[in-house]
């Protein structure tokens, strides 16, 4: 292993010197939050995807599968979280092929850790990994230059002191799996409401002892929009054209084949 | 020739060596306050049935220094009004010299009036915005707790900027960050500051602080507290965060594979 | 003081002088602005005018405060407004934005002591372009909108940029949110991208005439503007004030919106 070379680094920082700006990146302006409890672990996600001050997504998914019983809560650069979780999860995958044995929650934090270090924090992705393996249950945070931490109860993303506040003034050692949930889900909903990176919806994740895990997607929905006051739909015609041109399905055949599907939507899917 | 016709005419490097540029300059730029030095950080407040509470820690930090521990961040104003100061604590030290004339002046006059917070909060945010147009800041994020010409429960902010804005229960600094959410959750829209008891909002001030102390590293455990109702000002500067909870602590190992 | 002690760059062709001609001069580390966020909105029918914005200041990721509103009465008597028949939305610096508002109050005010009857809004609206452009090298940093009745009773609006440009609209949005709700207005209000069916063929199709709206409908079209504006913008939310002038005098309106 030679290292890793920078210099596209080193000259991305001169172009932005001379005024050419960073392409920019969907990011996770983000709450996350992870909490252990008597016999398992939650974590848990809002659902907002911002680009600057705009809502990219309502409804992104920020709970990362790894494992059958590890899972991920992901913020940051939206691109590097979904990329860096894949590409655990697939090596996680492989290596409890090659050992024969269950996925371990240390492992795969070991896997991160050591991946996000090689790259100095420019793959941008800050972690909450939990999970549950044989030898017990495991919650711990990772950030993007490549430190972790193993706690109790973790919080990460914009919104990560909000919902440490309410960690903060209501966790009690000893929480049951319905405390543990409720406590990650009202953790939320305070980076949800009090954070402008985070909004819309709870996500939850249970992993529990000698059960599957459970995700809870969207748990709770405390933003759903109201009717809008007015129709919108545009009398047919209402759009100027300069042109109009016909294409018909005789055409297509010159190009295609074209079968006729049948009214049923089912019959629609491929087979691979 | 070169094509930069600034360099025409100049001592060239590879002969006289860099040129100082400085010395092109003829005078520097003029300096005010840049940043603040000696802080004191968050003040808390919240509005209750009949007052106000609000709390600061007696901590005033040199960086990251805890350099006095005694340095007392509420100052009281006649006997229906509290100024909760963050930041610079000798811009808070000339502010309070200011509300120490103007409250002489007050009493010396006439006309029998005295001020109430609100009038107070628009001087203080009057005076800031002010330094701020003439780029000479002071350095000070303030809280406002008293009552209005109407004798209703009254909390305002201003900063440095001058900017403005009030609400059921405001936090300057860290607290806008730790404290606001917890206030926020305790007291929702639906409890208005009506709903809201003496006792209730008391306890969620110290609540509030012990988070702060847990979480921001310019904190300390020593606080003052005060309470603005219609009996007039209650001032307790020698409080120290209680019950503090520390289980959590003793399962910590390390930072991953490490046991014990 | 802060002198230029920078190394010549490696770029430097012999000379050292590209610092001191191309780098700016570092000055102040103070910055005296900040933005704290929210959209307004204003559109006018045949005989009223209506203003709104929401009600949401933010600071960086942060709420200050769920209400501070950004329309104000301006010209009135006392202290809540009653009897004003112009309002000023402002939208961008909120200290600014408090100061020129309380700068046209004043003006507005000693006009009717002065002239013995009230200032007419096209007056108003020359005079605040004034107020801003006297600020020209140290701008009031805000994106203001005034709203009346004109002399033959006919919604009034107008649209500042920060230094004092202004003109008279039909529908205006200002503030971070104004790229998401402009478009929407121009299509809904102006019907601009909008032909009668079946008029005409090619450049022959006949564009759909804007017309003034009638009050109901314009409301309706501010909530649902809003209401999208908050589903799409972090900064703008909390809540929605309304306020529409009538030759009745103005009524305000407030409708709450999400908090997330």
């Amino acid at each position: 292993m030679t290292g890793f070379d920078f210099s596209n680094y080193n000259r991305n920082a001169a172009l932005h010197a001379k005024g050419v700006p960073l392409p920019k990146a969907t990011s996770t302006g983000t709450t996350i939050v992870g909490c252990i409890y008597d016999n398992g672990v939650v974590i848990a996600a809002d659902t907002r995807a911002t680009s600057g001050p705009i809502v990219a997504d309502k409804n992104c998914e920020k709970l990362h599968y790894i494992a059958p019983k590890i899972w991920c809560a992901g913020a940051g650069t939206a691109a590097d979280t979904e990329f860096t979780t894949a590409l655990i999860s697939s090596n996680v995958e492989l290596h409890s092929l090659s050992t024969g044995r269950p996925p371990r929650v240390i492992t795969c934090m070991t896997m991160l850790k050591q991946h996000l270090f090689r790259y100095q924090g420019h793959i941008g992705a800050y972690l909450v990994v939990a999970g549950v393996d044989p030898t017990g249950v495991g919650l711990y945070t990772v950030h993007a230059h490549g430190s972790t931490d193993k706690l109790p109860y973790v919080t990460m993303g914009s919104g990560s002191l909000a919902a440490m506040s309410v960690f903060e003034s209501t966790w009690k050692p000893n929480l049951d799996r319905d405390g543990a949930v409720a406590l990650c889900a009202e953790a939320i909903k305070a980076g949800i409401f009090n954070d402008l990176g985070s909004g819309s919806n709870v996500d939850v994740c249970v992993i529990e002892k000698d059960k599957p895990s459970q995700l809870l997607r969207n748990y709770i929905k405390p933003n759903e929009r109201g009717q809008k006051e007015r129709n919108y739909r545009f009398p047919k015609g209402t759009t100027a054209y300069l042109n109009e041109k016909v294409i018909t399905k005789e055409d297509m055949k010159k190009y295609v084949t074209i079968e006729e599907a049948s009214g049923d939507s089912n019959l629609m899917e491929v087979d691979m | 020739m070169n094509h930069f016709p600034e360099a025409w005419g100049r001592p060239r490097d590879d002969v006289y060596g860099p040129y100082n540029p400085s010395y092109l300059q003829t005078t520097g730029p003029k300096t005010h306050t840049q940043s603040p030095a000696v802080t004191g950080t968050s003040v808390v407040a919240v509005k209750f049935n009949g007052g106000v509470a609000i709390a600061a820690d007696n901590l005033a930090s040199y960086g990251s220094l805890a350099r006095f521990t005694d340095v007392k961040r509420l100052r009281k104003f006649g006997n229906s009004a509290v100024v909760g100061f963050s930041g610079d604590v000798s811009d808070m030290q000339y502010i309070d010299r200011l509300l120490e004339s103007i409250d002489i002046r007050e009493n010396y006059s006439t006309h029998g009036n005295t001020l109430n917070a609100k009038n107070l909060h628009t001087y203080l945010s009057k005076v800031l915005y002010k330094r701020r147009s003439e780029f000479n800041p002071l350095w000070n994020h303030i809280l406002v707790a008293g009552f209005d010409e109407d004798k209703k429960p009254f909390l305002s902010s201003a900063d440095l900027l001058g900017t403005t804005f009030s609400a059921p229960h405001l936090a300057t600094g860290f607290g806008a960050h730790l404290a606001v959410p917890i206030l926020r959750r305790l007291f929702p829209d639906e409890k208005p500051a009506e709903a809201v008891s003496r006792d209730e909002a008391v306890a969620a001030l110290r609540e509030c602080l012990k988070v702060l102390w847990y979480r921001d590293a310019r904190s300390l455990d020593k606080y003052s507290i005060a309470v603005i109702s219609e009996a007039g000002i209650e001032i307790e500067e020698d409080q120290q965060i209680e019950a503090q909870s520390w289980a959590f602590a003793e399962a910590i190992k390390g930072y991953g594979a490490q046991v014990n | 003081m802060t002198t230029l002690t920078g190394q010549p760059s490696s770029e430097a062709i012999g000379y050292s002088f590209s610092k001191a001609t191309s780098a700016p001069i570092r000055e102040h580390s103070f910055y005296p602005y900040t933005d704290n966020g929210g959209s307004t909105l204003g559109i006018t029918g045949s005989d009223f005018a209506i203003l709104a914005g929401d009600t949401r200041s933010v600071a960086g990721y942060n709420i200050n405060s769920r209400y501070a509103p950004k329309v104000f009465k301006i010209g009135g008597d006392d202290e809540t407004g009653e009897g004003a028949h112009i309002l000023l939305s402002v939208v961008g610096f909120a200290a600014d934005g408090q100061a020129l508002k309380e700068r046209l109050d004043a003006v507005v005010k000693m006009y009717k002591y002065q002239h013995g009857k009230p200032m007419s809004v096209m007056a108003c609206a020359q005079r605040l372009s004034t107020i801003f452009y006297q600020k020209r090298f140290f701008p009031y940093y805000v994106h203001a909108i005034l709203a009346g009745l004109d002399e033959d009773g006919k919604g009034a609006l107008y649209s500042y940029d920060p230094v004092g440009s202004y003109e008279r609209e039909q529908c205006r949005a200002a503030g971070s949110a104004a790229s998401l709700i402009m478009p929407f207005l121009d299509n809904q209000v102006n019907f601009k991208n909008q032909y009668i069916p079946g008029s005409g063929e090619g450049h022959a199709l006949e564009p759909k005439k804007p017309e003034p709206l009638p009050r109901n409908t314009v409301e309706q079209l501010v909530r649902d503007a809003f209401t999208s504006a908050v589903e799409r913008h972090i900064e703008v939310g909390d809540g929605l004030q309304m306020m529409v002038i009538t030759k009745g005098g103005i009524e305000e309106i407030y409708y709450p919106l999400k908090k997330d």
